[in-house]
């Protein structure tokens, strides 16, 4: 839809990493048991991706799932399907205990894209970003700055970060502060 | 600043992703209790130097609340453990029964 | 005079000349420079004056531990009070200005002090001040107003420039200190697998060893330091930071590193300083030793200073302190300067070793050079004013005879060294005093222990009390082996580097100089030389009862100032045992807190300053409000509208103006940040049920109701409107700045409570704008954007359907917190902005007016509507608010109930809400007590009631007021009076709190 209007209108920064807010992502809360047969064949069925164990991620495709906690995943899809899905989703899991929200529009996600997203980031979250501690396939809830967020990494130079709409332009702020091309640390890489 | 593993998510998470909740293990007294047993629930706290059991929440987090064993003194932390138990595990009294012989808690011994 | 030389200086670059300025005098030292070194090569002694008695100072140090040199550095928006000049690294243009004087450093009026001392001894703020009483407030404040404060603090105008940031590290070992132990403690590690960081303060590896000499592995301790740096920068597992400090260690291997990564260089882009927050499973400190003082009379004028700063600064900066030099100690450390003094063509006239059997090989070579050496000697006291002029030798086994002066214009002076154990002691590591080295050194059995219970500090080095160059190296591979070993890496041989260093004699503890001074040498013996406590002080204090040593030091004021007792504590407390007749150890020290130095209140800020001071949280809608003129309230941390006054218009015009629209046509309010919960599951009606004061459960899919929540112990929380969606699910607003807290209560009940009950919930706040399109002709406005019928019939009051507004997907929720024909629209998130422009546009017939929270709050007033903050502060209940009709009687529980019964809570006397008039129309102010007769016990004037909201309502054209009143309700009618701040007071009727449209004609149509 044309009137669709991101939080910062899709920021977009240069430094140690390029900083851009994405658009067209779609996301769904999905509440339920997360080792539950009914709730795990559902998710295939519609997102075409199995739920992913602890702290992990799972993709096919531009659908994904996230762990979020033992009973809450962030399902992935693109924005334009999202309540789609959703509804699909939740019909069917009619019989089953579970919540599907599509909440595409409740956060903003912000794509990291260079080699020091590492740095960046622990500048901002108390996350061991050591390269043997975080990988690719890993997702990671935590606290950025002052602000709630999730974040996890698609590739070794490329990241996803996840937060409530209504801080998205305190989180591209630290985000672009931290991402200063003269801040480097050079902790992770020499 | 404390260092305390969710058992939910098994992040080894800093007290600022985290929420103190204060003491585990208390019974609800609801509408129809004594004033005494209300007032015991609403009110009174065990303040050890020692072992205690706490409530923490994984805020910045996984979101989960959990229980944590640990010794206000050393700030050792025995173990952690669901929320959704009315006792601790037999585990993590057994280890801090080696750590703290003849440690008490409330009706704990 | 003090000088520079033309040898020596192995870390300046004398082809690079650095100009500066020192009291706006243009000043040359070189690259490589600190401070006090190049103030030093210019002859300039003096750098500041002492903060009690205004004592003219020199610098005494040469490291983080000087009390002395301390200046304002910087102007402007860069200027910084209290920094010392001994690691200050010159640069390019830097300006230093001195402290503590008035009008210059040379001439201080505030040296009057200095002559009143005897009336100023230990303690003297608690006994000159007290009487007579009258004297504290006109005279006695202003005074120590006037004399209080260590340096200038910054113009209240000024703004730091620069930008600061926080860095989260982990690594198994952190090894803090980067001399040759630090080095040989992270060699081990790294050696034997574990992930080493390495932070040293300085921007130098290697401490002490290049200028105290020996060999490692037979090489220079350069050669080595550069090797094992080699090493380290070629492992991939191990990595160094310098220009770091250890700043503090913390519960479970927590760290504070602070990087100064511009100081030097403050025209370079980036961070000025950089706070490491750092989670290390083992922390070795390899942070050395410190030189003890020597308390004689004299100690603190400019010249006399410790024999290691002696020779660093001629080793490392080719600065000599004097042309004749004598050295005054009680070990054999401090014959190191004196050789190194004749060896670069000085004179050292004497050295006074305190002992009576003198040194070993470093005397004989001393002796071998032809310097004289004096055994069981003392300076009894140095003689000068700004400069020392001449030492005065007696015996130290005596009371202070003068045998000879001897004439000088520096003196070198080492009373031992004491271990560095401040990062060791932060987290609770115990010490232990070793006598044969008269120091505290850690006591290894009685470690810091971490989140395992084992232990998680290991230290290294001299800051472990070995000081023997090859029993540093052993040690610190030990320490190395160790932390490696408790994080589980074991491989490779720990072998250390061997040291060859000449053997050194015992010392003899030396507290006092001459061992029997008289009380006017005491009076001149300086222990704390920032705060001016003299050994005189000290042992008053223990004379007045002052036994505790945390007692005498507050007292006292010893090792109080900026530098923490750094030279003063061990002289400070060992003064205080012999004073009371007591061991060191069972005085014991004063408590180590972090940080190690000062650090920047930047660099603790981090990130978190101008734009990302802290977040601010804005609706999709907020840009339209700032080019609408919105009057920002903050509200928890969204930022709302608050009125959007036009141009030239008052913004009390402006809600005046938006109420009226509002009223008589059409408003609209961005109503985003209410919260929105939804609660699903088979059951979330009976979760809602104990949730909320009234029954949810029997509420119709489709249908809307008001709730309340109380908190466990009875208090009303949190209100608002909760609407069925279907069977078994319900959407919860919330207030504003409720979402998170009654979402993460909903959590906490579901989760540690009710975890049997079947129940989901999620935070839904940010995925939707809502709009409130309020006022007589909303409906018209509706039904003009088409999609859905909202006509009384189909969406009746307390109602909400699903549809479409001008093509956008919508919720419409039937519910007024205005009295007005009111809806709620709901869009999803990234339309609100563009459904808030058609809004605009389609109701300009209607005069379509935005309006502000201060609206809102009015109209909500008017008809009589609690607001949760203004009728709430964590004290009422929802019966004080007349809200009875909201308590469901019919429950056998809910949050709160149980409380409720509680007899405080059932007692008639409570205060209740009532609707308040003045008299005269005028507006009641906001907080204003209603006075009842008499006074209380303790003759205050008793009290019948507040206020708790007032505002003048535009509609009625006067001031309307809710509040808590006694027996309020029973008193319709009555008139009671009201506190008017300060001014006379107001009288005010009882009278219903609704105000307007009593019948709620206006919302039903």
């Amino acid at each position: 839809m044309s009137d669709v209007a991101l939080a910062l209108g899709g920021a977009n920064f240069d430094g140690l990493v390029e900083i851009t807010e994405l658009a067209g992502q779609g996301m769904v809360t999905l509440r339920g048991d997360l080792t539950d047969n009914t709730i795990v064949t559902a998710v295939n069925d519609v997102f075409g991706v199995t739920l992913p164990g602890t702290r992990e991620t799972a993709f096919s495709g531009d659908t994904g799932a996230l762990w979020m906690s033992p009973d809450e995943a962030m399902l992935l899809c693109s924005y334009d399907k999202a309540q789609d899905l959703a509804d699909d989703l939740a019909a069917k899991l009619a019989d089953a205990h579970a919540l599907v929200v599509n909440v595409s529009d409740a956060r903003a996600v912000f794509q990291l894209k260079g080699t020091m997203l590492r740095e960046v980031i622990a500048k901002l979250a108390p996350v061991d970003m050591r390269a043997d501690a975080f990988t690719p396939g890993m997702v990671r809830r935590t606290r950025m700055a002052q602000v709630a967020a999730a974040f996890w990494m698609d590739d070794a130079s490329t990241a996803r970060v996840v937060c409530f709409r209504s801080v998205a332009a305190y989180m591209f702020g630290i985000l672009s502060m931290s991402a200063d091309d003269s801040s480097a640390v050079n902790h992770f890489t020499r | 600043m404390l260092l305390i593993t969710c058992p939910y998510c098994g992040v080894a998470a800093e007290e600022t992703e985290l929420h103190a909740g204060g003491e585990a293990h208390l019974t609800r007294f609801g509408p129809d209790s004594s004033d005494e047993d209300f007032t015991g629930y609403l009110f009174h706290r065990e303040n050890p130097k020692g072992v205690h059991f706490e409530r923490w929440r994984h805020v910045n987090g996984c979101g989960k609340w959990f229980h944590a064993a640990r010794c206000t003194n050393t700030l050792e932390v025995f173990g952690t453990y669901s929320a959704q138990t009315t006792e601790p595990p037999k585990d993590i009294l057994d280890t801090i029964r080696a750590k703290r012989p003849g440690f008490t808690w409330r009706t704990i011994a | 005079m003090s000088t520079r030389v033309q040898t020596q200086g192995r870390l300046i670059n004398r082809d690079r000349p650095v100009s500066f300025k020192f009291n706006g005098t243009l000043l040359n030292g070189y690259q490589g420079d600190t401070l006090a070194s190049a103030l030093l090569a210019n002859d300039q002694m003096l750098m500041g004056r002492s903060f009690k008695y205004h004592r003219p100072r020199g610098v005494v140090a040469s490291g983080s531990e000087e009390p002395n040199a301390i200046v304002g550095l910087g102007t402007g928006n860069r200027f910084e009070p209290n920094q010392r000049a001994t690691t200050t690294e010159i640069f390019h243009g830097l300006t230093a200005i001195s402290q503590n004087h008035w009008p210059s450093l040379n001439y201080d009026v505030g040296i009057v002090n200095n002559l009143l001392s005897r009336f100023l001894s230990a303690g003297f703020y608690y006994k000159m001040f007290i009487h007579p009483r009258p004297f504290w407030k006109h005279i006695y404040e202003p005074f120590i107003r006037h004399s209080a404060g260590l340096g200038k603090a910054p113009d209240a105008k000024s703004r730091d420039e620069d930008r600061y940031e926080h860095f989260y590290a982990f690594t198994d070992v952190l090894v803090i200190g980067g001399g040759v132990a630090g080095l040989q403690s992270a060699l081990t590690a790294a050696r034997a697998g574990a992930k080493v960081l390495l932070l040293e303060q300085t921007a130098h590896l290697g401490g002490r060893a290049p200028v105290d000499g020996g060999t490692i592995d037979g090489m220079e301790p350069d050669a080595w330091i550069a090797k094992a740096r080699e090493e380290l920068n070629a492992l991939p597992n191990a990595q160094i930071r310098t220009r770091t400090m250890g700043a503090g260690v913390y519960d479970h291997g927590y760290v504070l590193g602070y990087e100064r990564l511009t100081d030097h260089a403050p025209e370079a882009a980036g961070p000025r300083h950089r706070l490491w927050r750092i989670r290390a499973a083992q922390i070795i400190t390899a942070t050395g030793a410190i030189e003890r003082p020597l308390s004689f009379a004299g100690n603190d004028i400019p010249g006399v200073m410790l024999a290691s700063a002696v020779r660093d600064y001629l080793v490392n900066f080719g600065v000599s302190p004097g042309d004749r030099t004598v050295v005054v100690t009680n070990n054999d450390d401090a014959y190191r300067t004196a050789i190194a003094l004749v060896q670069a063509g000085l004179k050292v006239p004497a050295i006074l070793d305190a002992r009576p059997e003198g040194g070993g090989a470093l005397m004989d070579e001393a002796k071998a050079l032809g310097i004289r050496v004096e055994t069981g000697a003392a300076a009894v006291k140095v003689k000068g004013a700004k400069r020392v002029h001449s030492v005065c030798r007696g015996v130290q086994a005596g009371e202070g005879e003068v045998l000879e002066e001897i004439f000088c214009d520096a003196v070198a002076m080492s009373g031992g060294w004491s271990p560095v154990v401040h990062l060791w002691s932060h987290c609770g590591g115990k010490l232990i005093w070793d006598a044969s080295q008269a120091a505290f050194r850690p006591d290894h059995d009685r470690a810091p222990t971490s989140h395992d219970g084992n232990p998680f500090v290991v230290t290294s080095g001299a800051a472990d009390g070995a000081f023997h160059l090859n029993d540093v190296l052993q040690n610190a591979a030990n320490a190395g082996k160790t932390a490696a070993a408790r994080v589980g890496a074991e491989k490779g041989d720990a072998a250390a580097s061997s040291g060859e260093a000449p053997d050194e004699a015992p010392l003899v503890p030396v507290w006092m100089m001459p061992q029997g001074a008289k009380k006017q040498l005491r009076m001149k013996a300086w222990l704390d030389y920032q705060n001016d406590v003299k050994v005189a002080d000290v042992q008053l204090a223990a004379q007045e009862g002052f036994e505790s040593v945390e007692h005498t030091k507050r007292y006292t004021t010893l090792g109080m100032a900026t530098d923490q007792g750094k030279l003063s504590n061990i002289n400070g407390l060992a003064t205080l045992a012999n004073a009371l007749g007591a061991d060191i150890p069972q005085v014991g020290t004063t408590t180590f807190r972090p940080p190690y130095t000062p650090i920047s209140m930047g660099a603790i800020a981090g990130e978190a300053r101008g734009d990302i001071f802290q977040p601010i949280r804005k609706t999709p809608m907020h840009d339209r409000h700032e080019a609408n003129g919105a009057h920002w309230e903050p509200v928890g941390h969204w930022r709302r509208a608050y009125a959007f006054p036009r141009k030239g218009e008052s913004v009390h015009d402006a809600v005046k103006r938006e109420v009226l629209a509002t009223r008589n046509s059409l408003g609209l309010l961005d109503a985003s940040t209410l919260g929105k919960i939804i609660v699903k599951g088979p059951d979330a009606g009976r979760f809602l049920d104990m949730l909320y004061t009234n029954m949810m459960s029997t509420l119709k899919p489709g249908k809307c109701r008001y709730g309340l929540m109380c908190s466990e112990n009875g208090f009303l929380s949190d209100d608002g409107v909760v609407a069925r969606i279907d069977e078994d699910t319900f959407l919860c607003h919330t207030t504003t700045g409720g979402a998170d807290r009654i979402h993460a209560h909903m959590e906490e009940w579901l989760q540690t409570e009710l975890w049997d009950w079947k129940v989901w919930t999620v935070n839904a706040t940010e995925q939707f704008a809502q709009v409130a399109v309020v006022g007589p002709n909303a409906r018209k406005l509706l039904e003009k954007l088409g999609g859905m019928d909202v006509s009384k019939e189909a969406l009746a009051f307390m109602e909400w359907k699903d549809g479409e507004l001008a093509g956008f997907p919508v919720r419409a929720y039937r519910i007024s917190f205005s009295g007005e024909l009111s809806y709620e629209i709901a869009v999803p998130a990234n339309l609100g902005r563009a459904f808030w422009d058609k809004l605009i546009e389609a109701g300009k017939e209607w005069d379509i007016t935005p309006y502000g929270t201060e609206a809102l709050h009015i109209m909500r007033a008017e008809k009589g509507f609690i607001m949760i903050g203004d009728e709430t502060d964590g004290t009422v209940i929802p019966q004080d608010l007349g809200l009875d009709w909201a308590i469901s009687k019919k429950k056998e529980d809910y949050i709160g109930k149980r409380a409720q019964a509680r007899s405080h809570m059932t007692d008639p006397k409570r205060w209740k809400l009532v609707g308040l008039e003045t008299l005269d129309g005028s507006v009641l102010q906001d907080g204003a007590y209603a006075i009842a007769d008499g006074v209380n016990e303790n003759g205050q004037t008793n009290t019948e009631g507040r206020v708790t909201s007032t505002y003048h309502s535009p509609t009625l054209n006067k001031g309307i007021a809710m509040g808590l009143v006694l027996n309020g309700p029973d008193r319709m009618g009555d008139v009671i009076t009201f506190t008017n701040g300060g001014n006379p007071p107001k009288k005010a009727r009882i009278v219903n709190p609704v105000f307007f449209d009593p019948e709620g004609e206006k919302q039903n149509v």
